[in-house]
C-alpha cells in the first residue's frame, strides 16, 4: 500500500514537472524553422583561401628576409594554396637562403630542385590545423554577425563529411538577400599606402615601371570619388604597398554615421598598438594617399592631411543600409575564407502556420482514433491505455521542452508515430493478461504475469528501436535529427507509461476492491 | 473481446507463396526504377523549388508554358503542381537548375522562375517559400543515409544475436531489408519523391518492422522452452497465432495514426505518411512470412526440422535433462537460447 503511494507520487511529480515545462505551449515549445518560417542556409568555408593567405604571407616574408640578407636575383613565386618556390638562387648564396628559410620551415617542408630552385610545401598537419581554425573562425564570425543583426535563436552548426560546412538557420528572417550579404562578405579591411594612381587601366598604371609591379607592391581595382546612386561606378586601378598599415583586426569598433558631406560613412576606432602603427605611417606620409581596401578592392583613397592615430572614417558611395551593414561586418571581424552557398531554404511564415495546423489536426485525429479503438476493444482497461497515451504525450513534450529541442514537421510525425506504436506496448500487455485470465488464473495473478512476462519483450523491442534512433541521430542532418530526438524520448517515455504507469493504474483499482473479474 | 478466438492458421505453409509474391513486387519495383528512375527529392538531386501563392490560381498548363521560355524542354525537368489544400491556392514549381553554386547566384534559378511567371501575367502571387539545394549536399546526404541504414541494421543484428541467436537476427534483418525494398518499390509505383522526410519514414519503418518481428520471436523463444519436442515449424506457427490478435491490433492502430497523417497532415507529410502506410502493412506481413520463415529455413538447412534447445534459464525437469543427455554429442549440438 505504502509502495503504491510512492508510485503514485512519482508519477504525479513527473507529470507535473512535464506540464510545468510545456505550459503555456506557445512560449515553452520551440518551433523549428519549417514551422516558424525563416531562412536555412548551408555553406561551405573554402578553407583553401586561408591556406593561400598563409602561403602568400610566408612567401612575402621570406622575400623580404632574402632581400635583407643580401640574396640577389632570386624570385619568390606562389604555386598554389599550399606551396611556393624560390628560383634563381646563386650557388654561392645557397647557405644564406638556407639560413633565411629556417624560420619558414616550422610550417613548410623545403624541397631542393635543380639549379638553385627550392619548393616550399605546407606541412599536412599545419594545413589541417589552419583549415580547422578557418572554419572555427568563420563560424564565430558568422555568429557575431547574426547576433548583431538581431536574429533570435539563430543556429550555426558545423556539418559535412570534411567538417567544412556550416549550417545557418535564421528563424523569422525574411530578407534573405540582406542576410546572405551580411554573412557572406569577407569584410577584410586593409589600409594600404598608395604608391601610384589611380589610373584607368592596369597597363597605364604600370607604364612607368615597365609593365611590372615593383617588388612589395600590387595593383588593386577600386573606385575614385563619389558615385551617384544608380550610376555604374568607373573601375580604376591603384598601385599600393602589399603590406598593409593596419587591418580590420586592429579595429576596436566601427559604427555608421554621417561624414563631413553628410553622407553615410563608417566611423572606426583603432586599438592601441594599431594606433601606434597608423600614427607612424600617417606622420611619415603626409600628403600621400591611403587606400581603404575592402575585400581586395579600394573603396576610397583619401589624402593624408595630418597624423591619424586611433580614429578614422571610411567614406565611399554607401547607402545608409550598406554603411550600417559594413560597420556590422567590420565589428564582427573578417572571415578567414570565402564562403560558397550549397543550400538555401526559405519558409514563409504562412507556410509554416499551415504546416502546424495540419500537423496538429493529424496528431489529434490519430490520437482520438486510437483512443476510441482502445476504449471499444478493451472496455474499462482501455481507459488505462488512454491515460498512458496522454501521459506519454505530456512526458514527451515536457522532455523536448527541457532539453530545448525544436519541434519540426518530421518531429510532429514522430509524435504521431510514437502514439501509434506506444499503444503496442499496452496491447501486448493486455493480450497477455487476457491469455492468463483464460488460463483460469486470478485477476491479480494475471495482471502481474502479464506485466512481468511482457516486460522483457518490451525491453528488446525498445532497445532495438533505440539503436536505430541513435544511428539516425548520429548521421542525420537537420530534420532527421529532430525526428530521431522525438523518437528516442518517445521510446523512453513509452516504456515508462506502458509498464510503470499502467501497472500502477491497475493496482489502484485492485487496492480498492477485491476484483473477481476484469473488464478487458 | 477477441478479434480472433484461438486462431490457428498455418502460416508456414504459405511461406513459399509469400516469397514469390515479395520477389514479384521487388523486381517490379526494380524494373520501374530501372526504366523511369527513382524520383529523387530536391534534397538529393539538387535543384530549386519555389512555392507560390496566387490570388486566383491559374491553370497548371499556363504556368508550365510561362516557364517554357526560361527553362526550355519543360517536360523533363520542370515540375508544376498544385500544392497543399485547394483553399491555399498554392502552386509548387520545381526546376532542376540551381544557378551557379556560389554566392548570391544560388538564388538565380528561383528568381528566374518568379520572373517568368510574373512576365506571363497570371495574376498576383507571393513567394511562400523557396528551397535551393546544390549538388554537393545531395551526394553528402545519400552517403549518410545509406551509412545510417547499414550501421543501424548491423547494430540490431548484433543485439538480436546476443539476445536470441544468429538465425533470428538474420531473419529479422532480412525481413527489414525486404520491407525497405518493398517500400522503395511502392514509392516508385506511385512516383513519390524520395525526400528527407521520406527517408525518415523509411528508417522508422525499419524500427516498426523490427518491433513486430521481435514480438513474434520472443514468443517463439518462450514456446521453445515448453514445446521442445515439437517440430520447429509448429512452434513458429503456434507463436505467430498466439500473437496474432496483438499483431492485428497494433498494426491496425498504427495504420489508423498514419492514415490520419496521410489525410490531414498536409502536403509536406504526405510522402512520409504514404511510406508509413506501406511500411506498416509490409512490416506486419514480413514478420510472419519472411522473418519467421527464415528461422524455419535456417533450421532445415542446419539438419533436421527438430529444434534442440537447452534452456539454462529454466529449471530443467527430468524429461528435459534426459533429452539433453540423449542429444549430447549429436552433430547439431545444443544451442543455448
Amino acid at each position: 500500500m505504502n509502495n503504491l503511494r510512492w508510485r503514485i507520487l512519482l508519477i504525479v511529480v513527473i507529470i507535473g514537472a512535464c506540464l510545468w515545462a510545456i505550459i503555456p505551449p506557445d512560449q515553452k515549445i520551440r518551433l523549428g524553422l519549417d514551422l516558424k518560417g525563416g531562412v536555412h542556409l548551408v555553406l561551405r568555408v573554402n578553407t583553401d583561401d586561408a591556406l593561400k593567405l598563409e602561403t602568400e604571407t610566408t612567401a612575402e616574408r621570406l622575400r623580404e628576409d632574402l632581400e635583407k640578407a643580401g640574396v640577389t636575383g632570386a624570385t619568390v613565386r606562389t604555386l598554389g594554396p599550399r606551396a611556393f618556390e624560390v628560383i634563381g638562387v646563386q650557388p654561392a648564396q645557397d647557405a644564406l637562403l638556407r639560413s633565411s628559410a629556417a624560420g619558414v620551415e616550422a610550417s613548410f617542408n623545403r624541397e631542393s630542385g635543380a639549379s638553385g630552385a627550392y619548393r616550399f610545401v605546407m606541412k599536412p598537419n599545419v594545413a589541417i590545423d589552419l583549415a580547422r581554425a578557418a572554419v572555427d573562425q568563420a563560424q564565430q564570425t558568422i555568429e557575431r554577425r547574426v547576433n548583431d543583426l538581431g536574429v533570435a535563436e539563430a543556429l550555426i552548426a558545423r556539418q559535412g563529411t570534411n567538417d567544412d560546412q556550416l549550417l545557418v538557420q535564421l528563424p523569422g528572417v525574411t530578407d534573405v538577400a540582406r542576410a546572405k550579404g551580411v554573412i557572406q562578405s569577407m569584410a577584410l579591411l586593409e589600409l594600404k599606402l598608395v604608391e601610384q594612381g589611380s589610373a584607368p587601366s592596369r597597363e597605364a598604371l604600370l607604364q612607368a615601371t615597365g609593365g611590372q609591379e615593383p617588388a612589395g607592391t600590387e595593383v588593386l581595382p577600386g573606385i575614385e570619388g563619389r558615385v551617384a546612386a544608380g550610376e555604374r561606378p568607373q573601375i580604376v586601378y591603384f598601385l599600393v604597398r602589399k603590406v598593409p598599415v593596419i587591418t580590420g583586426r586592429d579595429l576596436r569598433s566601427a559604427r555608421q554615421g554621417p561624414d563631413s558631406f553628410n553622407q553615410p560613412a563608417i566611423h572606426f576606432s583603432v586599438k592601441s598598438d594599431g594606433a601606434v602603427k597608423l600614427g607612424k605611417a600617417t606622420r611619415e606620409n603626409i600628403n600621400r594617399r591611403l587606400a581603404i581596401v575592402l575585400d581586395r578592392s579600394v573603396v576610397s583613397a583619401p589624402n593624408i592631411e595630418g597624423q591619424i592615430t586611433d580614429e578614422g572614417q571610411i567614406s565611399g558611395s554607401f547607402t545608409m543600409q550598406e554603411a550600417e551593414d559594413l560597420a556590422l561586418k567590420l565589428r564582427s571581424g573578417a572571415l578567414p575564407a570565402t564562403l560558397t552557398y550549397l543550400q538555401q531554404q526559405t519558409i514563409g511564415p504562412t507556410l509554416g502556420a499551415d504546416s502546424i495546423r495540419s500537423g496538429l489536426i493529424a496528431s489529434l485525429a490519430s490520437l482520438m482514433l486510437v483512443a476510441l479503438f482502445m476504449l471499444f476493444y478493451y472496455r474499462l482497461s482501455g481507459i488505462n491505455s488512454v491515460v498512458a497515451l496522454v501521459f506519454n504525450l505530456v512526458i514527451l513534450l515536457g522532455a523536448m521542452s527541457y532539453i530545448g529541442a525544436t519541434m519540426t514537421l518530421p518531429g510532429i510525425a514522430g509524435f504521431v508515430l510514437t502514439m501509434g506504436v506506444g499503444v503496442d506496448s499496452n496491447v501486448l500487455i493486455f493480450e497477455r493478461i487476457k491469455e492468463e485470465l483464460e488460463a483460469q488464473r486470478g485477476v491479480r495473478a494475471s495482471i502481474n504475469a502479464g506485466f512481468s512476462r511482457v516486460f522483457l519483450t518490451l525491453l528488446d523491442t525498445h532497445i532495438s528501436a533505440l539503436i536505430s534512433a541513435a544511428f539516425l541521430f548520429q548521421f542525420g542532418t537537420g530534420p532527421i535529427r529532430g525526428f530521431a530526438t522525438t523518437l528516442t524520448f518517445g521510446l523512453i517515455s513509452n516504456l515508462f507509461t506502458a509498464t510503470f504507469v499502467s501497472k500502477t493504474l491497475f493496482e489502484i483499482v485492485l487496492s480498492r476492491r477485491q476484483a473477481q473479474t476484469l473488464s478487458i | 473481446m477477441h478479434i480472433l478466438k484461438n486462431p490457428n492458421f498455418n502460416f508456414i505453409k504459405y511461406r513459399w507463396h509469400a516469397l514469390v509474391l515479395s520477389w514479384v513486387i521487388i523486381l517490379a519495383g526494380a524494373g520501374v526504377v530501372m526504366t523511369k528512375g527513382l524520383a529523387l527529392g530536391v534534397e538529393f538531386s539538387g535543384g530549386t523549388i519555389v512555392i507560390l501563392r496566387f490570388d486566383a490560381v491559374p491553370g497548371i498548363d499556363q504556368v508550365r508554358s510561362a516557364l517554357d521560355k526560361t527553362f526550355p524542354g519543360g517536360g523533363q525537368g520542370v515540375v508544376v503542381q498544385r500544392y497543399g489544400d485547394v483553399s491555399q491556392r498554392e502552386i509548387m514549381v520545381r526546376v532542376p537548375h540551381v544557378g551557379k553554386e556560389s554566392g548570391t547566384e544560388l538564388v538565380s534559378a528561383a528568381d528566374d522562375v518568379t520572373k517568368a511567371i510574373a512576365a506571363a501575367n497570371l495574376g498576383k502571387f507571393t513567394v511562400e517559400g523557396t528551397e535551393i539545394v546544390g549538388p554537393v549536399v545531395g551526394q553528402d546526404l545519400r552517403t549518410k543515409g545509406l551509412l545510417a541504414t547499414v550501421l543501424s541494421l548491423g547494430g540490431i543484428l548484433l543485439y538480436i544475436t546476443f539476445r536470441f541467436q544468429l538465425s533470428f537476427a538474420v531473419g529479422a534483418v532480412v525481413a527489414t531489408l525486404h520491407d525497405l525494398l518493398i517500400t522503395m518499390a511502392f514509392l516508385s509505383f506511385f512516383r513519390y519523391d524520395l525526400s528527407l522526410n521520406v527517408i525518415a519514414a523509411v528508417l522508422t519503418l525499419t524500427g516498426y518492422s523490427m518491433n513486430d518481428t521481435i514480438v513474434i520471436f520472443d514468443r517463439v523463444r518462450e514456446n521453445l522452452r515448453g514445446m521442445r519436442r515439437d517440430n520447429l515449424n509448429d512452434v513458429v506457427n503456434v507463436s505467430v497465432n498466439q500473437t496474432l490478435n496483438r499483431t492485428i491490433i497494433t498494426g491496425g492502430t498504427t495504420l489508423l495514426s498514419v492514415v490520419a497523417l496521410f489525410f490531414f497532415g498536409g502536403e509536406v507529410l504526405r510522402g512520409f505518411a504514404f511510406v508509413m502506410i506501406v511500411g506498416v502493412l509490409t512490416g506486419t506481413y514480413s514478420s510472419v512470412f519472411i522473418a519467421a520463415a527464415i528461422v524455419t529455413f535456417w533450421r532445415h538447412g542446419k539438419g533436421g526440422s527438430r529444434i534442440v534447445a537447452s534452456a539454462p534459464t529454466t529449471t530443467p525437469s527430468a524429461r528435459t535433462a534426459a533429452t539433453a543427455r540423449q542429444r549430447k554429442g549429436s552433430r547439431d549440438g545444443a544451442r543455448a537460447l
